[in-house]
């Protein structure tokens, strides 16, 4: 595969190091997530046919953290994200 | 002056240098290196005192800036590896520190890497079988961070099929030398 | 050395014979031979035996789709089993050697099998092997294996070597026919980064095996001259002996280069192969088509051939399998092959037509509306029996026949993804469809487009739609384009032991039973009968194996479905893909910079994460490992010694927020750490398991540097940044990987703070009271180089540990020695690390595995309750935190002289022995020279409570039983005395 790397262009996949789905994002909020808050943050997954949000390491490259929405029945990748600028825009 | 000896990445007490079918691949040891990363909020300061202390802008994404007596490579968002000559500059950590001040933190990396430069024609030829970067369309001042035998080496064009600078983990570097040996032996 | 089949002309050099050896006898061929057309030059038809029934076979095509020319190649290391006799090129001294018969090819004892024909049909494993169940692996099973199969590997390790490389290019062309040639002439001309890649080593595909003209030159010297062209082009790369084996996802494509195969043997330092992978924007396929042949009794008769394949040989190679050849044809191609071998004087003993209306020739005798029934010949083809239109019978002698059922377009790339071939009927084949990988365009033959002209037509236009060419495009030559008049014909009514898969003795029978047993569907189909399931992939089977299920079934062809295919395109050899990784170089290996002075010293090494790390390092007159690490333990402990530490994870975290990153890291407190002094840090997951350990010392208000284990180091950077980009990423944070860098070492023992002394610069003061337990600095040694000083100890001694820029740790390593002669300085080594770890009770590696939590270890203090750090919350769930969890504890054995062995578990004395009472595990153990005992560390239930009892250690795999006592982890110095002395 070829992930379009938001600053360094298309990269092969081998440099990149899989995580899994971009939910891992939204960590619960300490103070008021409950038992199964944290159950499902670490432990639930969906499981698409289709597009998936996903983390991806660079690795092999300039060790960003992407989130790639890849489509999980034709590898077909739509967007390339610095999960960086994720997190902070979901902050917002 | 202390009393302790160094030596070279591959163990040696000379840097070592191997020819064949007109490249030379020869370890460079005598490389000051430094990692720069801007403090959060302090990008532009720190952008603006690297500028100070190379003398140009500090390079874009996937570029290196080849100058004298400083250089520098992008390495990863607002983040650079400075080189010098380490002669001349064994401190060079210190001296960024100085420039920099508070708007960045600086690494001393001269140890942590080894370098290795390939020169001659044919080299494409060498850096195909290593790894998979384009190398025939980089120009002068292209720089990336690729693997080379499951290593995270950065490759930098200093002049398309003449010139390649490649830093790679220096406790890797026997490893590495024979990787590229080897390639070189079997693509010329 | 007579060529009696060989003709006139054709692409082969003359001036250049080559010698070579086919089972034991001497042959000559020329230059651009192969193997297949060298053998038929003379007069060799029989090349092997069939995998199942040992059935004499010959060649059955010209090309790499070829399931029965399947020979051994080379000799000796570089046996190399199952290579197609039709496409391996001719060289100087080649040795090849048939396969599976014995003794001899023209005598194959096992022949009998085809006697016994009826036993191993279709699913005969299934049905014949099953019972008694006992007798399958000790009886059936090597009779089967014995009696089936292909060649053999030498089972010695291959001399050559192979590479991996990558290519990147604007447009991939595969295959250089007519479509090929034209498309990369196209692009080439316009100035793209072309790669052309072809299996073949010449370029020109059929051109190179037909008659016809292009613009007035022969197609073979049009196609040269393409060739001449595109290699004088800069931004035209050629790659012949190339086959493209795979096409992978954005353009991604994996093709197999053969180097060497042509030679006798790779020249010095040279791969025989080298995998590429090669990334393109466009690819243009122009794999062109493959003829299928029609399934008759007998028709797997050596001499018995695609049509095609005879024009190959005649044309190209110069040779013939015959001088008296008949063809079975139904479509007008078969006759252009009868035409080409009449002109190369070879005699035609008739055209059996199918088509009751095909047209008459003057030139030789066509037979309309008949077909071949059977053949005979003992050992290869010498008469077929043809059943003529009116019903009556005739026999043809011939030694070959010619057999063209119709074209298959190579559709077998545009598979790999998702595509699905699609149904055309006027050629009544299978044409790409579906979804084609990625920028990928089909041109030529490969499209159902079967004409030359057609393939220049298409190959251009595919070319400059790939490019996004405007304008108007050049007129391509002039060429034939014959329209392909055939009449579907896959098998003659009738037929039993007509083949389909020759290479894995499928015959028509087969597939009838098949059906008749309910495995229809095409999936079921191939794996009941294995039809396509050989190293060919059924490239001239599958079709003919469909189109009778579809009949038997009622239904028509496409309704039946296609099977699609997958990677490799053909075999590739393993080594291929393993290239230069193998052995040592298997993958890299990092050296810590005083490596060679451990070398020197005779250490043993072991590997720990691509580290070769000093295991011990044995004196003179020791014999057992045992005694070199009981001596560096006891030598440690009594005085000082010295440990690499070097391969230890350190990471510079750096940042106005550092210490409130490392204190969400880590499940410990970090935030209050003072300047100039070191913690010991825990790293728990997400979920609550301790995920790594090791140590934060803040050398600066807003600079930390932390270590890792030396597992794990890559995993916890990794890790780290994580937490940064995505959970912090407000927080003003920089983390930078510094392992490398330092070289580092333990100095430990009650005389490690002297040894330092003469080391450490003066203006530095180490003594206790100015750098106590757990302090760290800046400092200078040996008159002025920069180095750090930790106070940490892993051994439970008085210990420090130093670290100086890579280049000196060699340096500082003797100089370390030099000084500590005094002290009888010793240096360790992992074992000996390992010793005093499990005697001071610190958990490693082997309790940090993966399942164990801060609780389980004795550290469930450590915890932070006060902050939210990863892990905290769901550490605190109740299934980690039931009252008979798990404890860190340490063992005794009653005799200390018995070995306890890690991995063994833990019984109640008088309980019984099962898994159901199971009361923990032995994690580490060690004979502790401390104690004069085997020690271990384990985990137990409730073992904080449990100090002083008797409990049995099992392990059922070793046949252990002994009794242990249950004590406290901490088995020296366990006030911790030493460490802050």
């Amino acid at each position: 595969m070829i992930i379009h790397h938001p600053l360094l262009g298309p990269r092969d996949a081998s440099e990149f190091v899989y995580l899994g789905a971009a939910t891992l994002l939204d960590r619960p909020d300490p103070q008021t997530a409950t038992p199964d808050d944290w159950h499902a943050y670490a432990y639930l997954r969906d499981n698409p046919a289709g597009p998936h949000r996903e983390l991806w390491f660079h690795e092999g490259g300039d060790r960003s953290w992407l989130v790639v929405t890849r489509d999980t029945t034709t590898h077909e990748i739509t967007d390339v994200a610095l999960a960086r600028d994720v997190a902070l825009e979901r902050r917002k | 002056m202390h009393d302790l000896t160094a030596i070279t990445a591959l163990g040696g007490a000379e840097a070592r240098v191997d020819r064949h079918g007109g490249v030379t691949l020869a370890e460079n040891s005598d490389l000051a290196l430094s990692s720069v990363a801007a403090r959060l909020g302090q990008e532009e300061t720190c952008a603006e005192n690297l500028t100070r202390l190379l003398g140009a802008a500090p390079p874009a994404p996937g570029k290196a800036l080849l100058s004298d007596p400083l250089s520098a490579v992008w390495m990863g968002p607002d983040q650079w590896m400075i080189g010098a000559d380490y002669q001349a500059h064994e401190t060079l950590a210190q001296t960024c520190k100085d420039v920099l001040k508070s708007s960045a933190s600086v690494t001393e990396q001269s140890d942590a890497w080894v370098c290795f430069d390939l020169s001659g024609a044919g080299i494409q030829m060498v850096m195909e079988l290593l790894c998979n970067i384009d190398h025939r369309r980089m120009e002068p001042g292209d720089a990336t961070r690729t693997s080379i035998h499951h290593l995270g080496c950065f490759v930098v064009c200093g002049e398309p099929d003449a010139f390649v600078r490649i830093l790679g983990p220096r406790a890797s570097a026997g490893s590495l030398h024979h990787a590229l040996l080897t390639a070189m032996h079997s693509a010329l | 050395m007579t060529q009696i089949n060989r003709l006139q002309g054709g692409q082969i050099n003359r001036d250049r014979p080559l010698k070579f050896m086919f089972d034991g006898k001497f042959y000559q061929g020329f230059e651009g031979d192969t193997l297949a057309s060298a053998l038929l030059a003379n007069n060799v038809r029989l090349m092997g035996r069939s995998f199942k029934y040992h059935r004499p076979r010959g060649p059955l095509t010209a090309g790499s789709e070829e399931p029965n020319a399947i020979v051994e190649l080379r000799g000796g290391a570089r046996r190399e089993p199952n290579t197609r006799a039709t496409t391996a090129e001719l060289y100087d001294g080649l040795v090849a050697h048939s396969q599976n018969r014995w003794p001899s090819l023209a005598f194959d004892a096992m022949a009998i099998n085809d006697r016994f024909s009826n036993f191993l049909t279709a699913g005969f494993y299934y049905k014949t092997f099953m019972w008694p169940k006992a007798f399958w692996e000790k009886l059936y099973e090597p009779i089967i294996r014995r009696a089936a199969g292909l060649g053999a590997l030498s089972g010695r390790e291959d001399p050559d070597v192979y590479d991996k490389g990558f290519r990147h290019c604007d447009l991939l062309i595969i295959g250089a026919g007519p479509a090929g040639l034209m498309a990369a002439l196209t692009a080439g001309r316009a100035g793209a980064d072309v790669i052309l890649a072809d299996e073949d080593f010449r370029m020109g595909g059929r051109l190179n095996a037909e008659t016809f003209e292009i613009s007035g030159q022969s197609g073979a010297d049009w196609a040269a001259s393409a060739v001449a062209e595109l290699s004088s082009l800069p931004n035209v790369r050629l790659m012949p002996r190339t086959t493209i084996i795979g096409a992978f996802d954005h353009g991604i494509y994996g093709a197999v280069e053969r180097i060497s195969d042509h030679l006798h043997m790779p020249d010095a330092d040279k791969p025989r192969q080298i995998l590429w992978r090669i990334t393109t924007r466009q690819t243009i396929l122009c794999a062109g088509a493959t003829e299928r042949p029609i399934a008759f009794d007998n028709n797997d008769r050596p001499g018995v051939m695609l049509a095609s394949a005879l024009r190959t040989y005649a044309n190209r190679f110069a040779a013939t399998p015959a001088k008296r050849i008949a063809i079975f044809t139904n479509n007008d191609d078969g006759h252009r092959t009868a035409r080409d071998l009449q002109a190369c004087g070879v005699q035609i003993a008739a055209v059996v037509d199918t088509r009751p209306d095909a047209a008459l020739s003057t030139d030789y005798q066509v037979l309309r509306g008949a077909q071949v029934i059977d053949t005979k010949g003992r050992l290869g083809l010498t008469f077929a029996e043809v059943k003529l239109a009116d019903g009556s019978e005739r026999t043809l002698e011939c030694g070959a026949l010619g057999v063209s059922g119709g074209w298959n377009p190579n559709v077998h790339l545009t598979c790999h993804q998702r595509g699905r071939p699609a149904w055309q009927d006027d050629i009544a084949a299978f044409v790409p469809g579906g979804i084609l990988p990625m920028g990928m365009r089909v041109a030529g033959a490969a499209t159902g487009a079967l004409s030359t002209h057609q393939a220049l037509v298409t190959g251009k236009e595919a070319a400059r739609k790939a490019l996004g060419l405007k304008g108007r495009a050049p007129k391509v030559a002039d060429a034939e384009d014959m329209p392909v008049n055939m009449t579907p014909f896959w098998y003659v009514k009738g037929t039993t032991r007509g083949w389909l898969d020759q290479q894995n003795d499928v015959t028509v029978k087969d597939v009838k039973l098949s059906h008749q047993e309910g495995f229809r569907s095409v999936e079921h189909l191939k794996r009941y009968t294995t039809l396509g399931m050989a190293t060919d992939q059924g490239k001239t089977s599958n079709m003919g194996g469909l189109a009778i299920m579809a009949e038997l079934a009622g239904k028509s062809i496409p309704e039946t479905g296609t099977t699609i295919f997958r990677p490799p395109y053909t075999p590739v050899p393993i080594g291929t893909f393993g290239g230069r990784m193998r052995g040592t170089e298997f993958h890299p290996t990092r050296l810590t910079p005083s490596h060679n002075w451990a070398k020197e010293q005779g250490a043993v090494f072991v590997e720990v994460g691509n580290w070769l790390r000093a295991q011990w390092f044995p004196r003179p007159g020791e014999t057992h490992w045992r005694q070199s690490v009981d001596r560096e333990v006891r030598q440690t402990r009594a005085s000082v010694g010295v440990c690499d530490c070097t391969t230890l994870g350190k990471i510079d975290v750096q940042g106005t927020d550092a210490a409130r990153f490392l204190n969400f890291v880590y499940a410990n407190g970090m935030a209050k750490l003072p300047v100039g002094k070191t913690r010991y840090g825990l790293m728990l997951r997400e979920d609550g398991i301790v995920m790594d350990d090791g140590t934060a010392a803040r050398l600066e208000e807003d600079h930390f540097v932390v270590t890792t284990t030396t597992a794990n180091a890559g995993k916890v950077y990794q890790h780290m940044e994580f937490v940064r980009q995505c959970l912090m990423p407000d927080a003003d944070v920089q983390l930078i990987s510094t392992t490398e860098a330092w070289a580092q070492y333990a100095v430990a023992g009650p005389n490690s703070r002297k040894l330092l002394e003469k080391i450490v610069d003066a203006d530095h003061d180490i003594s206790n009271d100015a750098f106590p337990f757990m302090a760290c600095a800046n400092i200078t040694v040996c008159g002025g180089l920069r180095a750090r000083l930790f106070r940490i100890s892993f051994s439970g001694e008085l210990a420090f540990e130093i670290a100086v820029p890579s280049r000196y740790g060699d340096s500082l390593m003797r100089k370390l020695m030099q000084q500590g002669e005094e002290f009888g300085v010793t240096p360790y080594g992992t074992e000996a690390l390992g010793v005093m770890r499990i005697e001071k009770g610190h958990a490693a590696g082997n309790e940090l595995n993966g399942t164990t939590t801060a609780l389980n270890l004795g550290l469930g203090r450590m915890v932070s309750t006060a902050k939210d750090t990863i892990g905290a919350a769901l550490s605190r769930r109740p299934g980690l935190n039931e009252a008979d969890a798990l404890k860190l504890v340490g063992l005794k054995p009653l005799d200390p002289e018995t070995k306890i062995t890690a991995g063994g578990h833990l019984m109640r004395a008088d309980g019984p022995v099962d898994a159901a009472h199971d009361q923990g595990y032995v994690t580490s153990a060690a004979f502790s020279p401390a104690m004069n005992s085997m020690i271990g560390l384990a985990l137990l239930k409730q073992g904080d409570e449990r100090l002083g009892e008797t409990l049995r250690l099992v392990s059922p795999l070793t046949d252990l039983t002994i009794s242990v006592e249950v004590v406290s982890a901490h088995f020296v110095d366990p006030k911790g005395e030493r460490l802050r002395a």
